[in-house]
């Protein structure tokens, strides 16, 4: 674990440089290959005649910004939701936050036939946060507090039950076929840049609340009589932060629909190397994560050429081991 | 304390204590499900009347319907109690194991190794779902992922949260395999694993009923029989130790008999969710008894619901015959909130 401010700080260099090699290499590799002069050529001086030049503006650039939002926006998420869990297993996958979020999404799409992501995301709000509090309720035990446990069943119940209804609803509209697969499935590909900026402004100003926040989420981690010893107001802090992990994963799962295990292991990441304080934590999380969706993203492309792997699948297999290895290990509350 | 009668053999070597309200309430239910079932068997897209459904039991070789509703029918309705049956009861089983009331074969696991392998027999083979190796090989693969889920939960014995966790890893880990497989398969096989994954109980035939009901024969008696044993370990692991009942074994036990029950049930009807969660959930609101006198309620409650989750899936959208599941589900959302609510009340 890094320690000192300096070595944190070449750290975070560090894993800066692998975040910009990611972004290159998503826009770079495919099945249509780009030079990197070309690429350079298609940002700088764009001409519509040229095959690869159309690409990188049209497809990959818009599907690069994606993957560093939703890998950001769901490792963060992921990060803020263990601390005010204490639960190392949680994250907007495990505990169902995505599954509600991805179900609301579906709804709009297939019934009310939204489209935009702008739209899709005030669904994608209301079902994050109905999750979230079926959740809360669910996971707790009389008298005993919130086990981690039981938490994490309340979550994947509460998954089973929102994705067997969109798959209900996948079998009655077999016209939308593809497109709630593609919600089921999730995928960073096919969104138009311009659709994703207007939810850009909120997502934003939730990173940032989150990040002033870091001193605050410090002190999460002690006994609640503590915390309220300290001055600090227990329930707003906890309430602010569901919001703020309401909106990050609620703007994820409306982009990119579901995505899992980049909540529950980049976290993991960033804390094994810069520790358990906030104020590294957040961002290098974010950092990270973005990181991490890219390059699931980019390999995802190149497994099987002309086929791609959803990325969520690609996530999944790469989560699941670590997640296993967390369960073995994590204390019997119960 | 509730009445109950006890009967002995004259040795006194055997004795059974058999709950009054219990045996009530089972014998009501199989009522129930009994009229349900001859209901169930009147309708459909050919229009046929209740005596005529008695009057083709009755005297079969008279009747000019009975190939709808001996061969049709029939099939269907049976094949519709026996998946109830079994999910509601391992769903008892598992709950009762991990001693934790959200626990049920769909989240464990057991339900998504069956589904992975499934899907995956149709990618490899493009069969459609009525194909006869699709059960078998369903089954191995809700065996092999139970098999997996202990290994590695194995650390000197079963701790039932160690359990449920790497169920869950394992679940997320097929789930995302049984999608990757989908996503490359052309549309019409997509479909097709689609409607299977949501349960749908959709052309049963008689040999699909004779396949699944000898793992009820053999699993439900024996269940029956052991889970008193889990009675002792749901008040702890040293009570249960202290009162002589071998534990591990008996968890290694319970652990089989409940995948053997899903498992099985999966591999016929296809992934159908939450009966496991809840049809023993409305047992314990009927009555208050051990997990012996739960049992078969959970089981009649299982079978009721999937019966008329299949009747309406079956008969309210006619032509379109739509996948028992859904309708599973839409039982099974508002009993969640339900639970949610008895949850915070037990908090206040």
């Amino acid at each position: 674990m890094l320690t000192s401010l300096l070595a944190r700080t070449s750290g975070t260099l560090v894993c800066l440089g692998l975040l910009l090699v990611a972004t290159v290499s998503s826009l770079v590799f495919g099945h249509i290959p780009v030079s990197l002069d070309m690429l350079a050529a298609s940002l700088m001086d764009y001409d519509p005649g040229s095959l690869e030049h159309l690409v990188v503006r049209t497809e990959r650039f818009s599907r690069t910004v994606t993957a560093l939002i939703v890998g950001a926006g769901l490792a963060t998420a992921g990060a803020l939701m263990q601390t005010l869990t204490r639960n190392p297993l949680a994250s907007p996958g495990i505990l169902g936050i995505n599954a509600g979020a991805m179900f609301f999404v579906v709804v709009g799409a297939t019934l009310f036939s939204l489209t935009s992501p702008s739209e899709l995301v005030w669904a994608a709000f209301t079902g994050a946060a109905t999750a979230a509090f079926l959740v809360y309720f669910l996971g707790q035990q009389a008298g005993r507090g919130v086990s981690p446990v039981r938490t994490v069943l309340a979550g994947v119940a509460v998954t089973a039950l929102f994705v067997s209804f969109a798959q209900g609803l996948l079998i009655l509209n077999q016209d939308r076929f593809e497109s709630i697969l593609f919600w089921l499935a999730g995928s960073v590909s096919g969104r138009e840049l311009e659709a994703i900026l207007p939810l850009l402004p909120l997502f934003c100003l939730a990173l940032l609340i989150a990040l002033l926040l870091s001193r605050q989420l410090n002190l999460l981690g002690l006994d609640d009589d503590v915390i309220r010893g300290l001055g600090l107001r227990v329930g707003q802090v906890r309430l602010l932060i569901g919001l703020v992990v309401i909106v990050l994963a609620g703007t994820s799962v409306a982009i990119a629909g579901l995505i899992g295990f980049v909540g529950l292991i980049v976290p993991h990441i960033a804390r094994g190397i810069f520790g358990t304080d906030h104020r590294w934590l957040l961002p290098l999380s974010a950092i990270l994560g973005a990181t991490l969706l890219l390059a699931a993203d980019t390999v995802a492309r190149l497994v099987i050429p002309p086929q791609e792997i959803p990325v969520g699948v690609m996530t999944a297999l790469l989560g699941a081991p670590l997640f296993l290895h967390l369960a073995r290990h994590v204390r019997a509350v119960s | 304390m509730s009445r109950s009668l006890v009967l002995r053999s004259p040795n006194d070597r055997w004795s059974v204590k058999l709950n009054v309200r219990v045996l009530l309430v089972t014998l009501a239910l199989a009522v129930l499900l009994a009229i349900s079932s001859v209901l169930a068997l009147a309708s459909g897209s050919h229009p046929t009347s209740f005596m005529d459904v008695l009057g083709t039991l009755a005297n079969p070789a008279q009747s000019e319907l009975a190939l709808i509703i001996l061969e049709i029918r029939l099939p269907r309705v049976i094949m519709a109690i026996l998946v109830g049956g079994a999910l509601g009861s391992a769903g008892l089983i598992l709950q009762g194991l991990v001693r934790n009331p959200l626990a049920s074969p769909d989240v464990i696991g057991i339900t998504s190794g069956a589904s992975a392998a499934a899907v995956l027999f149709l990618w490899l083979g493009g069969v459609t779902g009525t194909s006869l190796l699709l059960a078998p090989v369903a089954m191995g693969g809700a065996f092999t992922v139970a098999l997996c889920i202990t290994a590695l939960a194995w650390q000197q014995g079963i701790s039932p949260a160690r359990l449920v966790l790497v169920g869950v890893g394992l679940a997320a880990a097929l789930t995302a395999v049984t999608t990757l497989l989908l996503v490359l398969s052309p549309d019409s096989t997509a479909m097709n694993a689609y409607i299977w994954l949501t349960g749908s109980l959709y052309a049963s035939q008689w040999h699909d009923v004779t396949a699944l009901a000898p793992w009820l024969v053999v699993c439900w008696p024996l269940a029956l029989i052991k889970l008193r044993h889990l009675d002792a370990q749901s008040m702890g692991e040293d009570m249960a130790l202290g009162l002589g009942s071998a534990l591990q074994g008996h968890r290694l036990l319970f652990l089989v008999l409940a995948v053997a029950l899903a498992g099985s049930a999966v591999a016929y009807a296809g992934a159908v969710g939450f009966i496991g969660l809840i049809a023993p959930h409305m047992a314990r609101r009927l009555v208050t008894s051990g997990h012996t006198g739960l049992l078969p309620i959970a089981s009649l409650i299982g079978a009721l619901i999937l019966l008329y989750a299949d009747w309406i899936g079956r008969v309210a959208f006619i032509p379109r015959d739509l996948p028992a599941g859904i309708f599973v589900a839409g039982i099974g959302a508002p009993f969640f909130v339900y639970l949610l609510y008895r949850l915070r009340r037990d908090l206040g």
